[in-house]
């Protein structure tokens, strides 16, 4: 775990292939990236020779392959788009919890899979951002994506943020969203409207699903604003699961309702089960 | 003291705060356990969650009482509870304890000892000067001191083999009052109530007596072909039975068992009687009787000639069927017949029964061959006593010259006085001269001898005449022959020529030649000789060497009353051995009866139990239970539990990983001193030495060592540096095993004394004192200063100086075995034995010390000759290693040229 972020995420996304984010309505993009669009267009690769037609200049003939035949022909190149990925990930204090001391925080992980998802994006050519920085391209683009993600919040539970997200882009929620779900929906409710779509992961410690606590303790946020004591804790245990999992139910709701992927990642399990996930939602769209 | 029951308490008051408990249950009741704070995201969704129940907001009550009983415990032993506190009164003034110390008190000595030592402690307590007196002891004015200082006194006292002289003590008693507790040994000693009597007189007698069966064993007799064994104790009310064991050397000389009896007590009974039917061979073996499994110089019997028969060979010449009581053998045998085993026949058949005594009455020609084995007999100890006789005298034998069988030369044809056919009046007996082996004897008057055979005037005459008449003329004659000797009797042995066969002292004369010995000894048989012991025995009937101890008188001995100057044992005079027993056969064995009134005691000690220590424990005990409860009812106990556990688990990877360290290449060790001085300097000393081996030799040390000897394995290294402190702890009983072991496994240990050895390897310095006490518990093999050949000296360089930062020449060595030096050769065989110990004082790891760069770190001499002697210490260190390495190697080379001639040839 010694390794820097960066170098364990390039290490974890070296297994899967470059990731190409389906795009949709990509027309109203004009950005170049690599997304084939299996028709002619705007682009580097090699598409098709058609016949020359009126209107084409000169230039436009590509004469190698017209002088093995008595027609003229144009060269078509394929053409190719970007597509733009938002990701937001929390950086609140209750992301640093950790059940166990063999287990990373939160936020560790939720950053790993930020950064892998980033590093396959960027490969692929898509332009990747995150609020407060700016979507581009290019392994540069790494290197800003991680300095955004060394910034902390103070608060104890983050705010979901859907700023800079652009239209028909694609938006990446990585949180424990265990804070007010209100600014979620607010969030995805923006986000929908410039028609962007995208995958909600809520990473978990293993704790917080099991409530492994007994006896006489005083629970405190991570950032010590929320209190509560109780004198057996595990009577409260049965009630804090039905809570947990209600909110779940109303984060695959929200999902659902909006197009949108959930999924809840344990930080006790491998991070590359999460990043599979992750690549899939992006992939389909 | 405030008692209930058998329970007192020191300082009752503090139960009071048994009433503070109910307050307690309260409190205790109000304060839930301690909550745990714990940092967790999910509070968010625990907001506005109720416990169910509010049960554990108390303590449970189980968790209550346990609490409540620990701090009950708690009041409970600061309140200083005693069972069975003692009531005695606080006395005042000084205190005399007398301890009879007889043998009777030898079989529960260490009890009497405790409970001298809680009395001696008690009147330590409130300051009272004592005094302890041993009643066996020559009487002494008491000396009274502190407790204090009697203390340590006791352990030294034994009790005495003899019984104690009250009368002598009551007479020495000081002026002045003083409290007396008196532990009696439970038997009534002569005196015994004068001494209180006069110890009343001086203030308060209190008497401690044990209840204990007193057994004694009386001398064992021999009566009617068997040993009789007698028994006496105090009276008791229960039937009993002891067992009396009879021990002596066997055959190849070990001292053992050699028979049993078993003397059954009556109910009531005081007595026990058992006969004990043994052959004469083992008979004649037996040392002692004891008691089996008593302790004390009164159960135990030693023997002497009494028991042992001696074997006794008659030879008569010609018997006349007619004429017994005319036979010359008749008196001896009516004399010898009860108290020695005969044997009668011929001469050669005689002899093979290795007869101790052979008597020849009245015979007078022997042939060469019988002459032969007399001699032989005669040389290996035998007695040959012989009497006169018409035969003998008739005879030339001794005439001319003296006959070896015989003490003097004879003149021709014998004499006869006071009879029909001559003058003068039969001659009586003359008293027996000092140096007469019948010394002491009385001289009946009765006694006269009318004939007799003359010796030959002579100037060994006189030295060999033991029994004279009165007119002078040697009537008993006696000279050493080799181990053995030759008596002649002048007169025969029947009543022909005298009338001494018919007296008693002629059976008499026979025992003080040891040709007879009796059951019971006579007074005048004992009287008028110099007995010296030769063993003596202690209270507790252990028979020792008698050492220097003088002799005594005879007429003391017979009188059979043991006392400081006649300690019980064994005595011998001449060729006869006398027990003195501690019991004799009529020695009274009443039991001590103290007047009405009284106060008796028993020797109990343990009255007086506190209890303060159970409690406290009991409470901590019960407070750490609350640990775990505390524990449980909060929810911790599991973790608390997996702390423990993974507690354990990282020493013993430590001590492995130390082990790895030591043996992962060959490593120099020191021994941590409580110095860190000298550990640091130590330290560096063998680094230096470990570089010079790197750069010059094969051996590549790595980083030394420090080693603490208690707890680290020795194993590991072949060589150790001890450098000695004067306040260095002595190891405890298992680093001591180890280190013999080590010292024993081949590994070589240098101790170094650092004061320059300027004791030379004595007690002058503190350090050399500290190193007698650390290697007293050493297996150190005899030592000698470094000889010049030793191998030490040429184990890698060529040394003949072994300095440090001192340069004393004086460094110890195990001893080598003497041996010569083979010819040619610069030095002696000495190829077996790596020393496991080099001692010294040159402070060598301070010659040798470098820091981590190489650079010498104590200035060693001055100029270039300081140079020089640290490159020595160096070379010795490395020759040290060396020898530590390879042992005897470079002994071997004596043997080169040996080896060379043969390859030659």
């Amino acid at each position: 775990m010694s390794l820097p972020l960066r170098l364990r995420a390039e290490a974890l996304g070296q297994s899967l292939p470059p990731l190409l984010a389906s795009a949709e309505h990509l027309a109203q993009t004009v950005m170049l990236g690599e997304h084939g669009r299996r028709r002619a267009g705007a682009g580097d690769e090699f598409w098709q020779y058609r016949p020359a037609g009126s209107g084409d200049t000169a230039r436009m003939v590509d004469w190698r392959r017209s002088a093995r035949s008595d027609a003229h022909f144009v060269r078509e190149r394929e053409w190719q788009a970007a597509q733009t990925v938002t990701i937001w990930v929390d950086a609140a204090q209750s992301m640093a919890f950790s059940g166990d001391a063999s287990r990373p925080p939160k936020s560790d992980r939720a950053q790993l899979l930020a950064l892998a998802l980033s590093v396959l994006l960027l490969r692929a050519g898509e332009r990747v951002g995150m609020p407060g920085t700016p979507a581009r391209s290019g392994r540069a683009q790494l290197l800003r994506l991680l300095d955004a993600l060394g910034t902390e919040h103070d608060a104890d539970y983050g705010e979901a943020e859907t700023r800079g997200v652009t239209s028909h882009g694609r938006v990446v929620l990585i949180s424990d969203f265990l804070g007010d779900l209100a600014s979620v929906e607010r969030a995805i409710g923006r986000a929908s409207d410039r028609n962007a779509r995208g995958a909600i992961l809520q990473v978990l410690d293993p704790a917080e699903e099991v409530f492994p606590f007994d006896g006489r303790t005083i629970f405190e946020s991570m950032g010590g604003t929320l209190r509560h004591e109780t004198l057996r804790a595990s009577d409260l245990r049965v009630r804090y699961l039905e809570r947990l999992a209600e909110r779940k139910n109303r984060l695959a709701a929200l999902a659902r309702a909006s197009g949108w992927h959930y999924h809840c990642h344990h930080t006790g399990e491998a991070a590359q089960s999460a990043l599979l996930w992750l690549y899939r939602a992006m992939e389909a769209g | 003291m405030w008692t209930i029951g058998p329970l007192g308490f020191t300082a009752p008051l503090l139960l009071l705060g048994l009433i503070a408990l109910p307050i307690l249950w309260l409190l205790l009741r109000a304060v839930p356990p301690a909550p745990i704070r714990r940092r967790f995201p999910g509070v968010a969704l625990l907001l506005g969650l109720k416990d169910d129940d509010a049960e554990t907001d108390k303590t449970p009550w189980w968790l209550l009482a346990l609490r409540m009983l620990a701090v009950a415990a708690a009041i409970f032993a600061f309140a200083g509870p005693v069972l069975n506190p003692a009531q005695r009164q606080a006395g005042t003034g000084p205190l005399l304890v007398v301890l009879d110390a007889s043998w009777a008190d030898a079989r529960d000595w260490p009890r009497r000892i405790e409970r001298a030592r809680a009395l001696l402690d008690e009147a330590g307590r409130e300051g009272r000067a004592v005094a302890v007196i041993r009643a066996t002891d020559a009487p002494d004015a008491p000396d009274f001191q502190t407790a204090e200082a009697w203390t340590p006194r006791l352990d030294g006292l034994s009790p005495q083999p003899w019984s104690p002289g009250f009368a002598g003590w009551a007479e020495a008693l000081p002026e002045g009052d003083f409290a007396t507790y008196w532990l009696s040994d439970g038997v009534d000693h002569p005196g015994r109530a004068d001494l209180l009597a006069a110890l009343e007189q001086h203030g308060e007698v209190s008497v401690f007596q044990s209840p204990r069966a007193v057994t004694a064993l009386r001398p064992a007799t021999f009566e009617d072909g068997a040993i009789r064994l007698r028994a006496s104790r105090l009276p008791v009310a229960d039937p009993s039975e002891v067992a009396v064991v009879a021990t002596g050397p066997d055959p190849s000389g070990a001292e053992r068992e050699l028979a049993r009896a078993t003397l059954p007590f009556a109910a009531d009974g005081t007595e026990a009687e058992a006969a004990l039917s043994l052959p004469p061979e083992l008979r004649n073996r037996i040392t002692r009787f004891q008691i089996e499994g008593v302790r004390s110089a009164g159960a135990v019997s030693l023997t002497d000639d009494s028991l042992q028969r001696r074997k006794v060979a008659l030879i008569g010449g010609t018997v006349d069927e007619g004429l017994q009581l005319l036979a010359p053998t008749h008196f001896l045998r009516q004399a010898l017949a009860p108290v020695a085993d005969l044997y009668e026949g011929s001469l050669a058949d005689a002899l093979l029964a290795s007869p101790d005594v052979v008597v020849l009455a009245d015979v007078a020609q022997l042939s060469q061959g019988e002459t032969d084995d007399l001699l032989d007999w005669l040389d290996r100890g035998g007695l040959l006593l012989r009497f006169a006789g018409p035969r003998l005298a008739a005879s030339e034998v001794s005439r001319s010259a003296e006959d070896p069988l015989m003490p003097v030369r004879l003149r021709e044809g014998g004499r006869s006085v006071g009879g029909a056919m001559s003058w003068g009046e039969p001659k009586a007996l003359a008293p027996f001269p000092e140096t007469s082996p019948f010394h002491g004897l009385p001289v009946p008057a009765e006694v006269e001898v009318g004939a007799q055979v003359l010796a030959q005037p002579d100037p060994e005459l006189a030295s060999r005449t033991i029994a004279a008449l009165s007119d002078g003329t040697p009537l008993v004659t006696r000279k050493p022959v080799g181990q053995g000797q030759v008596v002649l009797f002048h007169v025969t042995a029947n009543a022909e020529w005298s009338t001494l066969p018919l007296s008693g002292l002629f059976v008499q004369m026979l025992e003080r030649l040891a040709v007879s010995t009796r059951a019971s000894s006579d007074p005048a048989d004992l009287a008028g000789r110099i007995w010296t012991p030769e063993q003596v025995l202690d209270g507790f009937g252990a028979l020792n060497d008698a050492g220097e101890l003088p002799g005594v008188q005879g007429e003391a001995l017979a009188a059979g009353q043991p006392g400081p100057d006649l300690p019980p044992g064994l005595y011998q005079a001449e060729d006869r051995r006398v027990a003195l027993n501690v019991i004799g056969a009529d020695t009274p064995l009443a039991p001590a009866i103290w007047p009405d009134g009284q106060r008796i005691e028993g020797l109990e000690t343990e009255g007086e139990q506190p209890l303060k220590g159970f409690f406290l424990a009991g409470a901590l005990v019960l407070l750490m239970a609350d640990i775990v409860a505390a524990l449980g009812v909060s929810g911790r106990l599991a973790s608390a539990v997996l702390v423990l556990a993974l507690m354990q688990v990282p020493q013993a990877r430590a001590q492995d990983a130390r082990a790895i360290e030591a043996t992962d290449t060959v490593r120099l060790a020191f021994v941590e001193t409580g110095d860190a001085r000298v550990n640091d300097l130590a330290e560096a000393g063998l680094r230096g030495v470990s570089m010079r081996l790197y750069e010059r030799t094969s051996v590549e040390p790595g980083q030394p060592l420090g080693v603490d000897i208690e707890t680290d394995e020795l194993a590991f290294f072949p060589f150790l540096y001890w450098p000695i402190t004067a306040d260095q702890p002595t190891p405890s009983a298992e680093a001591y095993a180890k280190l013999n072991d080590y010292l024993r496994t081949g590994g070589m240990i240098l101790f170094d004394t650092r004061d320059g050895d300027v004791s030379g390897m004595g007690d002058a310095t503190p350090e050399g004192r500290a190193l007698q006490r650390i290697a007293a518990g050493l297996d150190i093999p005899p030592l000698e200063p470094m000889p010049e050949d030793h191998v030490l000296t040429r184990t890698f360089y060529l040394l003949q100086d072994f300095p440090g930062r001192f340069n004393n020449p004086n460094v110890w060595v195990e001893a080598s075995v003497p041996t010569e030096a083979a010819d040619g050769m610069p030095f002696r065989n000495l190829n077996d034995g790596v020393t496991p110990v080099v001692i010294g004082g040159n402070d060598w790891a301070s010659a040798w010390a470098v820091d981590p760069n190489g650079i010498p770190m104590v200035p060693v001499g001055r100029g270039f000759g300081g140079d020089r002697q640290r490159e020595i210490a160096w070379r010795f260190g490395v020759n040290l290693v060396m020898h530590v390495l390879t042992g005897n190697y470079k002994s071997d080379q004596v043997h080169v040229p040996a080896l060379l001639e043969r390859l030659g040839n």
